[in-house]
């Protein structure tokens, strides 16, 4: 099961230009994630975690190298390409939860069911809120949510196009430790349940202790 | 379909979100501000047409020296036009004891088809409105006629064979005209009489006139249909053909009510840009988090189109219901004011307003809304990613063109056209300078006063863009109140000066050089002084540098037309007041040289003449040539008798001529004039008292509704404003949080927000006292003719109504983002 690569890079660079001259981000990033394995990608702040999440996400593109996701080198796609990889590949959960406040949970989850025209979205939508134990909060909007209830809607929504792979970025970081270890429960129990690949960038090392793989970054280089 | 579908739930929510609110309120002001002056001043000016055409006593006239062709009556009758029948001709009129030369008006039924008839029942009595015509046998003379026959109403005369009962006086007549033509008195008989006279033969002077009037569809129609088939003899009269008083009258009115629906969809426009900017930039998460679950640009851009459209469908229909209803209401409030009986509203107006529904959207808020296409999708993770500014060229590009089509839309002029688009295109370039000017100033001050004032100057100082893009948004609405409240009055006040009330009522033409003294005796008696005598040439203009006018190919047909009949010239050493120079110069008041002439710039523009050409005249007989050294605009409105050729004094006294003068005389010197036209029988006295009350009708109606029609663009004003507050109302909310948690009390983060909005205000308001200045010398001078000195209670007012209007609106409108609970606020982000 582990042995199929969903996620690689190779040679991977991020420069920047600032008032000092070019800024190196990320240099010579080369990793392989394998179907099913959760990867918690850690490091200081400022050390290139979220540049490493979004260059293997298809958020931005990289200086340099390239990434293969499940079999799609994303430095070939132009920015439709990458959002159609994403939109049929990948599931997010962000640190700020990232809710549409003028939608109702469910709406929220029916909507990247709906951007890919998938058929039974209402239904779909109402199973994945269930399986977060939002079943009953289906009509409520983000503001009547509290920090845990909203992550909640956003792992669901991440998991109901059923994502090859899963990036959360900080998914802990805006909750008290208590819903905290909910939501770091939920996320590897839909992991095992789905087999959906984890990438996850935290500063807690608690949970990325759950991982299977902890990639260290320091100052732009990977360290293992 | 799925972007269809998507949108049209997307936008559904944003409604019942509020997040759409300001845009479609600004988009809705836009359309009902344009369709409520669309149809209110398509309304007045139709209705001002109306007044216009009563001068013509009909909508349209066809005049011909021979009897019209019958095909025209049917043509008329055919196309559901109302029709009468009319001609003038020359005839001594004789009673028992005097006899004088005067002009005949015979009349049919429906004379007149626009206007009223006002008779009198004794000379200089009490004057009253009748729609009838004189019955066969009776007539209805001038007073002027009836001093020379030196008789009462109720007197017999004779005009050619027949004999006739003087019934009435005749006081007015819609058709009467103002100009210098009528040199003899008029008498009003009924058409059935004319053949009795029997002084209508071949070769007789006569002025055959078919009447026409109808709706506006029916009367295009008539015209189309007639004018190719006209003889060279046949003329038609429009009411775009009248008097030149009355022209520049409608045409000042008209340009008055043009503006003032222009300015209001310009700050219309501004405040949908604005408004739409916020819109996007409050949907930059949406877009990044959409594209980050998969949606393609394509997608996005699409939702952003139908949208768009759904937004210009939405507010045309809603903007022009609301404008229909102002415009209804605007009119049953001015008619309370001034008996104001306007035409029914056309759906001319609905158009504009989806035009303007469509134009505003597409040259204010697509390009705004265009840019949430290019949103990153690693915003999701980096908020303070933004799209790519957006290329300067296309936002402007894109709201300049727009500007051009509304402007052309409502002002088909091109010079108003250039002068506006360059008047705000300059206005905005300038704001922004001295916007940047002022707050790079500002920033200096922040050491003085306490921590209030410091806050709100560096929220200045620090939202740069923002605080330049605020005060020229505010500079343009307060530029607009003042233009409205102090230029407005002024514009007005002056314009209304150009008629003073003792403006001349009667003219008096036919006076022999040798009648002077005797005259001037009889009016200093009566008035108290003497009233200034005007020569008068009876001549014909033959050619332009020695080529005749009819073989010319750069004169129109109206400077060709000028050239087959006399016209009246005049001589003068000063320039007549409502008179300036245009191009070259004025000769010296002793000027004693060879003969010059003056032409009226419109004159000189018909005939295609210039500086320094050589004109020939025809005067008595006597070939003359003179060179043209100047051209002046004339203010025909101004009821002084005017002239388009004017020769410098010297030789041309030696050229036949008789006098005119214009005096105002009031009720209580009718005595005198019966003296004066009993002692001087030559002179033609003309009343003008009823032209007088017809065109400040016109001014009063016109005035009227420019100061309603202004309203609008007040409310455009005061959008603008709103949507300019709203702009930062995000920023100011985590702001005002941030405080709260720093330990500051509410009092002292309005009071901080209260100094920013004070001190934009004070900046806003002294950019708009520049701009309003600026824009009402060049409205005065370039647009209405007019002499203004700019009033320094502007400036005053400027700076005090932009700190009070502007602090206090936005500290209100700013209010709710202070009371918010700041945990609620930092929660949300």
């Amino acid at each position: 099961m582990k042995e199929t690569i969903v996620l690689s890079t190779s040679g991977l660079g991020k420069q920047v230009s600032s008032p000092e001259g070019q800024l190196t981000i990320l240099d010579d990033v080369n990793l392989a994630v394998h179907e099913g394995e959760t990867v918690a990608l850690v490091g200081p702040s400022g050390a290139g975690k979220t540049t490493l999440l979004a260059l293997l996400a298809g958020l931005d593109r990289p200086s340099h190298g390239e990434v293969r996701l499940c079999d799609e080198n994303l430095e070939l796609l132009d920015e439709d390409g990458r959002a159609i990889v994403r939109g049929r590949y990948v599931g997010f959960v962000f640190q700020s939860f990232h809710l549409m406040a003028s939608l109702t949970a469910l709406e929220n989850v029916m909507l990247p069911l709906e951007l890919a025209e998938a058929p039974d979205a209402s239904k779909r939508a109402r199973v994945a809120l269930a399986s977060v134990g939002l079943e009953t909060r289906t009509g409520h909007y983000p503001r009547q949510l509290s920090g845990g209830e909203k992550q909640r809607v956003a792992i669901a929504r991440a998991f109901v196009t059923k994502p090859k792979i899963l990036f959360a970025d900080e998914p802990t970081g805006n909750l008290d430790t208590a819903s905290g270890e909910k939501i770091s429960r939920l996320l590897f129990e839909m992991n095992k349940d789905f087999g959906t690949t984890l990438v996850l960038v935290t500063h807690d090392m608690p949970l990325a202790g759950q991982c299977d793989r902890v990639l260290k970054i320091d100052a732009g280089r990977l360290v293992e | 379909m799925k972007s269809m579908a998507f949108a049209v739930r997307s936008m559904s929510r944003d409604f019942k979100a509020g997040e759409l609110t300001v845009l479609l309120t600004a988009v809705v002001v836009a359309v009902t501000s344009m369709t409520a002056v669309g149809f209110f001043t398509d309304r007045v000016g139709r209705a001002v047409e109306a007044q216009a055409a009563e001068t013509l006593a009909a909508d349209i006239v066809i005049r011909s020296p021979a009897a019209i062709d019958a095909k025209f009556l049917q043509q008329g009758e055919a196309n559901s036009l109302v029709t009468a029948e009319a001609f003038d001709f020359p005839t001594v009129a004789q009673s028992d004891t005097g006899r004088s030369l005067s002009i005949v008006n015979a009349v049919g039924p429906n004379y007149p088809l626009r206007g009223k008839v006002k008779i009198s029942d004794e000379l200089f009595g009490d004057g009253y409105v009748t729609e009838a015509i004189p019955e066969p046998g009776t007539a209805w003379a001038e007073p002027g006629l009836m001093a020379r026959l030196d008789v009462e109403a109720g007197a017999s005369i004779r005009l050619g064979a027949a004999e006739f009962k003087l019934t009435k006086v005749l006081d007015f007549r819609p058709d009467q005209g103002i100009g210098f033509t009528a040199m003899a008195p008029s008498i009003l008989v009924n058409i059935i009489d004319v053949p009795a006279m029997d002084v209508v033969k071949t070769g007789s002077r006569v002025t055959y006139r078919q009447l026409f009037a109808g709706e506006p569809g029916d009367l295009n129609k008539f015209i189309k249909q007639i004018k190719p088939e006209l003889s060279d003899e046949e003329r038609v009269s429009t009411i775009d053909d009248t008097g030149e008083q009355i022209s520049a009258a409608i045409d000042r009115a008209r340009r008055f009510l043009t503006l003032a629906s222009l300015v209001t969809v310009i700050l219309a426009a501004i405040a949908t840009a604005m408004a739409s900017r916020r819109y996007a930039l409050r949907h930059l998460d949406t877009v990044a988090l959409l594209k980050s679950l998969g949606a393609k640009q394509n997608f996005i851009q699409n939702i952003t189109v139908l949208q768009l459209i759904m937004i210009v469908l939405i507010t045309a229909a809603i903007g022009t219901a609301l404008g229909y209803l102002a415009q209804f209401l605007l009119a049953v409030l001015l008619a309370a004011i001034t008996p104001f009986e306007l035409p029914g509203a056309s759906p001319r107006a609905a158009i504009l307003g989806l035009m303007t529904a469509a134009t505003v959207a597409i040259g204010f808020a697509l390009p705004h809304l265009l840019q949430l296409k290019v949103t990153p999708p690693l915003r999701v993770l980096r908020k303070n990613l933004s799209p790519p500014p957006l290329r300067s060229s296309l936002v402007y590009g894109v709201a300049i063109a727009a500007l051009i089509v509304m402007v052309w839309a409502v002002v088909q002029e091109v010079k108003l056209l250039a002068m506006i688009v360059a008047g705000v295109a300059g206005l905005a370039l300038v704001s922004v300078l001295a916007g940047w000017i002022l707050v790079r100033l500002f920033t200096r001050f922040r050491g003085v006063g306490g921590v209030a004032w410091r806050y709100g100057l560096a929220n200045i100082s620090r939202r740069g863009t923002e605080s330049v893009v605020q005060i020229v948004a505010f500079g343009l609405s307060l530029m607009v109140l003042l233009l409205l409240t102090i230029v407005r009055n002024d514009l007005l006040d002056n314009w209304q000066q150009t008629l003073p009330e003792n403006a001349p009522n009667y003219f008096l033409f036919n006076i022999d050089p040798d009648d002077w003294d005797g005259m001037s005796e009889i009016f200093a008696a009566e008035l108290g002084r003497a009233p200034d005598f005007l020569p008068l040439i009876r001549g014909r203009m033959t050619a332009i540098n020695g080529v005749a006018l009819e073989d010319r190919e750069s004169s129109n047909s109206q400077g060709r037309n000028f050239g087959s009949r006399e016209a009246n010239l005049t001589w003068a050493a000063k320039l007549p007041a409502s008179n300036r120079v245009s191009a070259g110069e004025w000769w010296p008041e002793d000027y004693d040289g060879a003969m010059q002439v003056s032409l009226g710039q419109q004159l000189a523009d018909s005939l295609g003449v210039e500086l320094g050409d050589q004109l020939g005249f025809t005067v008595g007989g006597e070939d003359i040539l003179v060179s043209v050294t100047s051209f002046r605009e004339i203010a025909w409105d101004s009821l002084s008798p005017n002239f388009y050729l004017v020769f410098s004094p010297g030789e041309v006294r030696e050229l036949p001529q008789t006098y005119l003068s214009s005096l105002y005389i009031g009720d209580e010197s009718n005595g005198m004039l019966k003296t004066l036209l009993k002692e001087y029988p030559s002179v033609t006295l003309i009343d003008l008292e009823v032209t007088l009350a017809q065109i400040r009708d016109i001014i009063d109606k016109a005035s009227a509704a420019v100061q309603y029609v202004f309203l609008f663009t007040l409310l455009a004003g005061i959008v603008v404003l709103l949507a300019a507050i709203q702009v930062t109302r995000d920023e100011r909310r985590f702001e005002s949080a941030i405080l709260h948690t720093l330990g500051a009390s509410r009092r002292q983060i309005l009071k901080g927000i209260a100094a920013e909005f004070i001190a934009l205000g004070a900046l806003a308001g002294t950019l708009a006292a520049i701009g309003a200045s600026v824009v009402s010398y060049f409205l005065a001078q370039q647009v209405f003719n007019l002499d203004y000195q700019i009033d320094p209670l502007v400036w005053v007012a400027g700076l005090f109504t932009g700190a009070i209007i502007v602090g206090l609106t936005g500290t209100l409108a700013t209010r709710k983002a202070v009371n918010e609970p700041p945990v609620a606020v930092l929660r949300n982000g």
